[in-house]
């Protein structure tokens, strides 16, 4: 359901729980559909003795589009109008990830969210911003 | 990511909708989808990344009969050029994604036919602690629809490390 802007007010928090115990299997099927299948994020001899890595490491784009799915459960389909991100630092296999989106503006049927993702040591993995269309 | 013909499918939107772990029938289901504001099947918001699939020259795709730097009987298929590299070398220590911006003009919908052009931006240099000197570049990336209507704008920005980046703790992994 999209979001009314009169149920919404600045500091307003949802947060999402985006995976638990990320496993290398969806960092391959994340290779497989998006087609960056850059080593580093599935061939773990590669990337622990050619590039010098600890273990291979999910795509940053995993996160986004993880942290996207937290952003369209609560503004709606297809409401997005800009969603943007940094990658802050890397995520692992293992890794247990909770997305938070802060309502920092509401106007002219516009909603803008601070967009943040975490790990289970609460590392900030990725930071961001979206905005929405809310009725 | 440059795409002549970027075809947007239904089974391609619901596999990847799959790895970003996101179950929304909007993705997946003709019917549901029909019924929903969308009014039939959308991609998820980062699915244009996946134009990859439809770069000839997306080097980060194995090709036929083509060297590939990945591990086969050896660490890596590519021999380093001998003085060559530094960072992880191999084509590995090198490229990671900083930042990804979208900005959506309309949703993006299975049926869809788009067209992916890419334009370079800035480059930048920057210090960095844990992973030496960082080399910046920016690219925006526009995707047309069959009318030529502007549908996503994208604007990456990748980073090259002089060596791999330092953990700050162990790897948990």
């Amino acid at each position: 359901m999209p979001l009314k802007a009169s149920d919404l007010k600045v500091g307003d928090v949802h947060t999402a729980r985006l995976v638990e115990d990320l496993k290398r299997t969806q960092i391959v099927q994340y290779a497989g559909a998006s087609g960056d299948y850059n080593p580093l994020h599935t061939d773990e001899i590669f990337t622990t003795q050619v590039a010098g890595y600890p273990s291979v490491f999910a795509h940053g784009m995993l996160t986004m589009g993880m942290t996207g799915k937290m952003l369209t459960d609560y503004v709606g389909d297809a409401r997005l109008t800009k969603y943007g991100v940094r990658f802050t630092s890397q995520v692992w296999p293992g890794d247990t990830l909770d997305s938070t989106a802060t309502v920092t503006e509401v106007g002219g049927g516009i909603a803008k969210f601070d967009v943040k993702t975490v790990n289970q040591n609460g590392v900030e993995v990725l930071s961001g911003y979206a905005e929405a269309r809310v009725d | 990511m440059a795409a002549k013909r970027f075809p947007v499918e239904a089974s391609h939107i619901l596999m990847f909708a799959r790895s970003v772990g996101d179950d929304n029938p909007v993705y997946s289901d003709e019917e549901a989808a029909k019924k929903t504001e969308a009014g039939g099947i959308i991609a998820p918001p980062t699915f244009v990344q996946s134009s990859a699939q439809f770069d000839p020259d997306y080097f980060l795709r194995p090709k036929i009969g083509q060297p590939w730097f990945g591990s086969g009987k050896n660490p890596t298929g590519i021999t380093r050029a001998p003085g060559g590299g530094g960072g992880g070398g191999g084509g590995g220590g090198g490229g990671l994604h900083a930042e990804q911006h979208y900005e959506y003009h309309r949703a993006v919908r299975a049926g869809d036919v788009l067209t992916a052009t890419t334009f370079p931006g800035k480059t930048w240099e920057k210090e960095g602690k844990r992973s030496g000197k960082l080399v910046f570049s920016e690219s925006v990336t526009e995707y047309r629809d069959q009318n030529g209507e502007l549908v996503v704008t994208a604007r990456g920005v990748g980073v090259r490390t002089e060596r791999p980046v330092e953990q700050p703790a162990p790897a948990k992994a």
